[in-house]
């Protein structure tokens, strides 16, 4: 019997508490995304537009002839506008294989065969994309606020504005989860992560580029629930206390908002089971 | 692949009380897919120690393990894995279980240490004791060399050794096998049916093999539920199955056979025909002289028997004869 064969030994050791399992889901998919140079490198890139405003925020603080620079709250909401470029591609990046390339593995089935519920795995694959998600959103736009406090050497402008708080996490929250579940239902609907990327890219430019038609051909931007995009840019400038840009009521496009999500989780809850039933 | 060949003889120092109980238990279990019924009323318990599922495709196997992990949720009817309820208690199963599928299956992107440890993770085990055991396993499979391989890069009988190392990592109280030598090769499916053996008989494991091979089941099993078209057709002990019913006889008549079948048949006797000209014959509650009456009986019909062999009973004949393959 060769030395390191060490046969099979019954555990003696303790088990973590079910419900958790989702932590170690999170944990597995962070760690391999970050282990790809690629990644990171677009990671850092995404927060390219962070560096930029800040030196803005320094040199408006520090040079009066550049106070023209000085950030303003509308100064954060283009900021996530901005940024929407970043979540779209991070999305499809990270998003697109996070159940599509375990369908095509099989590995569903194992999952579910641990003690994992669905939720638990929807909410593991979730936290995964959210997480990247939020730090190339919610995070880069908090620092910039701190960051004005930091170089103005006080809080005046948070005081002055302090519904920017709720506003860009609202907003973030917002953009993050419906770029989140949108893409975590696709990627539950086939087992190739490029055809999810294509979907995706295809429901993004396909209800902006239909909106667009309309608006040109009626005059009315009103069509504007049509497009996610346009729905969230809306909501986003109710959130940030300026003049909607389309003809929509904010109602609605928070409707749209909510469907979205709520229709992916619905989605999610019926794709992710330990067996495919054909009949 | 690793040259390792599983060692029977290695026991493990502190071995924990086997479940001695019932490790299963359906009652008139019905489960549908669609119009499709895939069980219908099943009825049957699974004791202690290696139990095969037998039956030929479509027999319902799978979908009784599918049922049992919580997958399928039937029509109507009850389950209880290790005596907990499965749809009270499906998590609590879970963890104490292991499920070896039928089909390749992998979290992709992972080399088999990573995988079986994310495995063990995943079943509740610390991080550390999940890395340490997936080793271990690893290596109790045979895999130890290739430990460090990307999963994709696996032969089909690497992949079924992969999937037995995830679903023991955890030291689940019980084993599903589904189809667990499915294509490999006779070396390969040699070890694995040594693995399973090992596993049932020297490390008090509970295990339920799925199969439509006879012999694996034979040789790794004590017990037998034996299924088709969607209903348990037999269970019980294999000695017991094998043994109860009389003596068995290799007949080959020249001439007509089919002739000699049905003439058989209407004396009573059961009859089976098999891949060759071979019939085995089935004397029920036989005695010394069952040979001389099958001699006379194809006297009486002037059918020549060309070759008679007393037989000893197999599990082939157990499923023939519950299946009423003839």
């Amino acid at each position: 019997m060769p030395i390191h064969d060490q046969g099979y030994r019954h555990y003696q050791g303790t088990r973590t508490a079910l419900g958790k399992s989702w932590q170690v889901m999170t944990r597995a998919g962070v760690m391999s995304m970050i282990g790809k140079r690629q990644f990171i490198a677009l990671m850092l890139f995404a927060w390219s537009p962070f560096v930029v405003r800040a030196v803005q925020i320094y040199v408006s603080a520090t040079f009066t002839q550049a106070s023209f620079l000085a950030p303003k709250g509308e100064t954060f909401r283009e900021f996530l506008d901005q940024q929407g470029a970043f979540v779209f591609f991070v999305t499809i990046w990270v998003g697109a294989g996070l159940i599509a390339n375990d369908r095509r593995a099989n590995a569903l089935q194992l999952y579910l065969s641990k003690p994992v519920t669905s939720a638990e795995y929807i909410a593991g694959k979730l936290a995964i994309l959210f997480l990247f998600l939020v730090s190339v959103t919610f995070l880069p736009a908090m620092m910039l606020l701190l960051t004005q406090a930091i170089f103005a050497g006080s809080l005046t402008f948070i005081a002055n504005n302090l519904y920017l708080l709720p506003a860009i996490t609202l907003f973030s929250l917002a953009q993050v989860l419906l770029a989140s579940t949108t893409m975590l239902a696709l990627s539950s609907t086939s087992k190739s992560a490029r055809f999810v990327s294509i979907m995706y890219a295809g429901l993004f430019f396909f209800t902006t580029a239909l909106f667009n038609a309309l608006r040109g051909i009626t005059g009315r931007s009103s069509f504007a629930w049509l497009s996610p995009g346009a729905s969230l840019e809306q909501l986003g400038d109710v959130i940030f206390r300026l003049e909607p840009r389309y003809q929509l009521s904010p109602a609605i496009a928070g409707l749209t908002v909510v469907v979205l999500i709520a229709g992916s989780i619905w989605l999610l809850l019926r794709r992710v089971r330990g067996v495919e039933i054909v009949t | 692949m690793s040259d390792i060949s599983p060692s029977p003889q290695v026991q493990d120092p502190f071995p924990p009380e086997r479940f001695t109980g019932p490790v299963v238990k359906a009652e008139q279990l019905s489960v549908r897919y669609g119009k499709n019924v895939a069980l219908n009323n099943v009825t049957a318990v699974f004791p202690a120690g290696a139990v095969g599922l037998l039956g030929p495709n479509g027999a319902g196997k799978s979908t009784l393990l599918k049922s049992l992990l919580g997958f399928l949720v039937p029509e109507s009817g009850s389950m209880t894995v290790l005596g907990l309820d499965v749809r009270a208690s499906p998590l609590e199963i879970r963890e104490r279980i292991g499920y070896m599928p039928e089909s390749d299956a992998h979290i992709p992107g992972m080399n088999a240490v990573s995988f079986v440890a994310y495995c063990g993770q995943l079943s509740g085990l610390p991080a550390v004791d999940a890395m340490q055991r997936a080793h271990e396993v690893l290596y109790y499979v045979g895999l130890g060399e290739a430990r460090y391989r990307n999963l994709e890069t696996y032969s089909t009988g690497m992949k079924q050794r992969i999937k037995l190392a995830q679903a023991l990592v955890h030291d689940p109280d019980l084993l599903f096998l589904d189809e667990p030598t499915n294509g490999m090769d006779p070396k390969g499916r040699d070890e694995m049916l040594e693995l399973v053996h090992d596993l049932a008989h020297n490390k008090n494991v509970n295990l339920i093999v799925s199969s439509h091979l006879l012999p694996d089941v034979e040789y790794t099993c004590d017990h037998v539920v034996v299924m088709d078209k969607g209903t348990v057709a037999t269970f019980g002990p294999i000695e017991a199955l094998k043994g109860s019913h009389g003596r068995v006889f290799e007949v080959r008549v020249k001439g007509d056979a089919q002739r000699f079948i049905d003439l058989a048949t209407t004396a009573g006797y059961e009859v089976h025909d098999t891949d060759e000209d071979v019939m085995r014959v089935f004397v029920l509650g036989g005695s010394d002289d069952s040979a001389k009456a099958l001699f006379a009986l194809a006297a009486r019909e002037k059918l020549q028997v060309r070759h008679l062999r007393p037989s000893i009973p197999t599990l082939e004949d157990v499923f023939a004869r519950a299946v009423g393959e003839q």
